[in-house]
């Protein structure tokens, strides 16, 4: 009998999937913990990736019963012996184990830590697990529908664009049997034995009966298919269409921030890991999320990603000039019908003070309402965070906002003093929202 | 023209079997293996990892541990800390030899020559697996354990069924009989059983009977005290996860049957935890013998063999106890040696083997020997009968004691005359499985009183157990029993030298 050699090459690949699912579920809490760590630790370009989980033996052991690596009374044959012979002595490591090292591990099992890959995805899921959209955002995504046109059956009446074609002459050809209109080939077959009969000369007198039968049933026949349509308005069947709701599934971010010289570059880099956050945030909900970099001193400028992060600017500060760039770029190029509009706006807090009022105005008035979400995070240098940590001590646009919340759930402020900070502070802007929602 | 079978490390699915039965003719037709009928299926390295992460089989219920174990090996393959398995092998009938697509073709006759052939035979004439497990039934089992786990995680919750899973899992060890008194069903009957429990229960489920009113409560049946109680129980009882799945007075069914399939796994795969030298050795002593004769007929070429003869010697390397690589003795080396060494004594023996092996020294059928000794032994007995002195002297092997009260190890043998037999009675004891695994069993349950679970482990030799498992798998143990559990150690003078308790754990 012969072999055959059976391919499973081809069956599907990833077996264990539900086993790794159901491991992620059992490391769950450590890898949230180095998922956080690795927001707080790691440079931008690398969170949002891959990421190396170490977990602990000791939380994902499965224990056995087995016996300890020393103590009693045991033997144990070793290979390779080289000098020694019956009866020679080996001193005993100090503290029990030592320099038989690891052998006294079950199978090999020694180490402390468990270390693999999470993907990206799976980071990502993690990271935001616990993170919803806004509750008032989801209302606004269903009140902001765009609307798509669905097929939704057929209708008697329609424009002719959507006439349905098939439809249509099933229903023509079933009222033509139906009620017997003449088939165009018996009208051509009465004209051609008519003027088969014509042709004919003389005629006989039987012939000259034929052709006025011939005539008659000719003229009855035409004139039943002239009454009998081939196509009546009652066959006319169109296309239906329904519009449907459609949720958008495309957003926008603005990100603001003051690029006056008060703000160093760590605070900038606080502010960086703040918008960071958000927009990988958003790219999870949103199929298409745009970016929109504003920054501003006395007047404010859209600008790239690079010049946004990257490059300084002297002056002073005028808040309300960035909130009116923003303004008129969503005017000009993000109908608020069509974007989720979201805003971040980071800050080291200094205004001037007369521009105190219009900033106000415009924030509350014109920005907010056409905002899903509008976040003010005040960053701050590690010597600042010192003097600011207490709540009494707050900076002058501070001081301005905090009048806002209480009109406007879709706004909320927090201040950032370190790295380890954002985060948490990103944490609470949404899970707050969304409690109080709730 | 060249009778070469094939000359490029390409193989094709042509060459795979003109190979398979050249060796076929080699293994059954000149050495007389007596194998099961064979199945050879090709994998890619991905299907390999999957099949090793469940602990070899093709078919395997769910559990997070397995994604564990998928994870690191992913981790080590991918940083090249270690390779993939070239084969798996599977005791079923007809028996499954997994191939990897990337094994060159040399590589591909090797792992035939050991798994379809080596494994095979040793799996269909070794006495424990032929008591022990059933080749035919395996299968049709991991599949039916495959569905009913998967129907009890819909039902009941995967956060259930993983907590009885764990459970089971850590006591799989205690969940095998290892010394066969009750008649086994095999796996296929077991099967066929769990299927008709399942059938029954759902067809005579009848909610009504619960709302009939009349009936008392039968009368409490009087409480059993001491002797009567332990004999009703069975006690004592070594396994714990069969006491458990019969007596404990909390499980469900469906939790009762998920520790059975556990136990039936694990009594499945004892035998190869108890023949790990001899099955490994019998297979590498085979391939080694095939490869050759392949050679001899002509049929491999200079390079093959050569390709052969690397990746054999590293399989069979043994390092030095003192070599920075050495982490125990190599099953394949051990086995492979002593596979050998029979046959150095069977066809040409000295006059101390025949003073050490007198019943196969010189016989001249090292085959015969060969395959006696196969069917008819597991690694300590084997140890404790084949290891010859002339073995000891080439391994230079030596027995180091540690006695707890002695401030020193000392080297109580060596590779000499008065040292033979002390050596090849350690390293005999090293594979005892009466000796490896503690000795642990149930020995009380009060099931009229408190309901407290005695469990007792008899010392040998003052080996103690470690604690921070111990413990850990006692929580397990109360988790499944639903009420106290204690752990006591007992040494050979009846005197307790530890003692876990763990309480019940409080419903969740």
């Amino acid at each position: 009998m012969a072999i055959n050699v059976i391919d499973r090459r081809l069956n599907p690949s990833g077996k264990s999937l539900p086993n790794r699912q159901r491991f992620l579920r059992v490391a769950k809490e450590t890898i949230k913990e180095t998922v956080v760590r690795s927001i707080r630790e790691r440079s931008l370009k690398e969170v949002g990736g891959k990421e190396v989980v170490n977990i602990p033996m000791r939380r994902i052991a499965e224990p056995r019963l087995h016996h300890a690596a020393s103590g009693g009374d045991r033997d144990q044959v070793f290979p390779g012996n080289k000098e020694f012979v019956a009866g020679d002595t080996l001193s005993k490591p100090k503290s029990g184990a030592g320099d038989k090292g690891r052998e006294g591990a079950p199978d090999g099992e020694g180490e402390d830590d468990f270390r693999f890959t999470i993907s990206a995805d799976e980071y990502l899921d993690i990271l935001f697990e616990e993170l919803e959209l806004p509750d008032l955002a989801k209302r606004k995504l269903k009140q902001m529908e765009s609307h798509k046109l669905n097929r939704a059956g057929l209708s008697n009446s329609g424009s002719p664009t959507n006439l349905n074609l098939v439809r249509t002459m099933r229903h023509s050809l079933a009222r033509r049997i139906s009620l017997r209109r003449p088939k165009s080939s018996e009208v051509a077959e009465a004209e051609a034995m008519i003027a088969e009969l014509e042709a004919l000369d003389p005629r006989s007198a039987a012939d000259e009966a034929r052709l006025v039968e011939l005539r008659e049933r000719h003229a009855a026949l035409s004139a039943r298919a002239r009454r009998i349509g081939y196509i009546d308005p009652v066959d006319l069947r169109y296309n239906r269409f329904e519009p449907k709701p459609q949720p958008m599934a495309q957003a926008v971010m603005f990100c603001l921030m003051d690029v006056s010289g008060s703000m160093t570059e760590d605070m900038k880099d606080l502010a960086k890991r703040f918008f960071l956050l958000l927009h990988i945030f958003l790219n999870r909900k949103y199929k298409h999320v745009d970016l929109v970099f504003i920054r501003h001193t006395t007047e404010a400028k859209e600008v790239d990603e690079d010049t946004f992060f990257n490059s300084r600017e002297t002056g002073g500060t005028v808040v309300s000039s960035a909130l009116a760039e923003m303004r008129r770029i969503v005017e000009e190029r993000y109908p608020v019908d069509e974007w989720n509009i979201y805003a971040a706006q980071a800050s080291d807090g200094d205004n001037y003070a007369s521009d105190s009022k219009t900033c106000l105005q415009l924030l509350t008035e014109e920005v907010l309402p056409i905002c899903q979400y509008f976040a003010y995070v005040e960053v701050y240098d590690s010597r600042q965070a010192e003097i600011f940590h207490s709540s009494l001590n707050v900076s002058d646009l501070w001081k301005d906002y905090q009048t806002v919340p209480a009109e406007h759930a879709n706004f909320a402020m927090k201040r950032v003093f370190s790295k380890a900070d954002v985060f948490p502070v990103f944490h609470q802007l949404f899970s707050e929202q969304r409690n109080a929602a709730a | 023209m060249s009778k070469l079978l094939f000359d490029t490390g390409e193989w094709t699915f042509d060459t795979l079997r003109r190979t398979y039965d050249a060796i076929e003719e080699i293994a059954v037709g000149e050495m007389g293996l007596d194998p099961y009928p064979n199945q050879i299926e090709l994998i890619s390295s991905e299907q390999m990892l999957d099949a090793t992460s469940s602990i070899g089989m093709p078919i395997f219920y769910h559990h997070w541990s397995f994604g564990k174990s998928f994870a690191r090996q992913e981790t080590m393959y991918r940083k090249g800390y270690s390779g993939l398995a070239y084969e798996i092998v599977i005791n079923s009938n007809p028996c499954i030899s997994y191939i990897m697509e990337e094994n060159t073709m040399t590589m591909q006759a090797l792992v035939m020559a050991h798994a379809a052939f080596g494994h095979n035979h040793f799996f269909k004439n070794n006495y424990l697996f032929k008591e022990q497990t059933d080749a035919a039934g395996i299968l049709h089992y991991l599949n039916f354990a495959k569905t009913y786990v998967a129907r009890c995680e819909e039902r009941h919750g995967i956060g259930a069924v993983e907590r009885v899973l764990d459970a089971a899992h850590a006591l799989m060890d205690q969940g095998v009989n290892r010394y066969g008194r009750r008649a086994r069903a095999s796996l296929s009957q077991e099967l066929a059983r769990a299927e008709a429990r399942i059938a029954h229960a759902e067809e005579n489920f009848n909610d009504l009977w619960r709302t009939v009113p009349g009936a008392a409560p039968k009368r409490q049946v009087r409480p059993q005290h001491g002797e009567a109680m332990s004999d009703r129980l069975g006690l004592p009882e070594e396994n714990i996860l069969y006491f458990l799945e019969k007596f404990s007075p909390k499980l469900r069914d469906w939790e009762r049957e998920l520790l059975r399939i556990v136990r039936n796994i694990a009594q499945y795969f004892y035998p190869q935890r108890l023949t790990k030298v001899m099955n490994e050795g019998c297979a590498t002593y085979v391939h080694y013998k095939i490869m050759n004769r392949l050679y001899d007929k002509g049929l491999i070429g200079d390079g093959a063999i050569l390709e052969f003869l690397h990746s054999h010697s590293s399989v069979v390397f043994q390092p030095d106890f003192d070599d920075p690589r050495y982490s125990g003795i190599n099953p394949y080396a051990l086995g492979f040696e002593m596979m050998c060494d029979i046959e150095r004594i069977a066809t040409n023996p000295t006059e101390e083997d025949r003073l050490f092996s007198p019943e196969i020294a010189g016989c001249g059928d090292a085959m015969g020997a060969l395959k006696e000794v196969w069917a008819n032994f597991r690694d300590d007995s084997f140890v404790a009968q084949h290891l010859s002195p002339h073995l000891t002297r080439k391994m230079r092997l030596f027995n180091l004691a540690d006695r707890a009260a002695a401030p020193h190890y000392e080297i109580t043998a060596i590779h000499d005359e008065r040292g033979y037999r002390k050596v090849r009675r350690a390293l005999a004891r090293q594979y005892d499985p009466g000796l490896r695994d503690p000795n642990i069993q149930v020995t009380g349950a009060d099931l009229a009183g408190d309901r407290r679970l005695v469990l007792t482990h008899r010392l040998n030799d003052e080996v103690p157990l470690a604690e921070r498992d111990a413990i850990a798998v006692l929580g397990h143990v109360a988790g499944l029993w639903g009420f106290d559990v204690e752990l006591r150690g007992v040494g050979a003078d009846e005197a307790q030298r530890y003692r876990y308790e763990t309480s019940a754990p409080t419903p969740a």
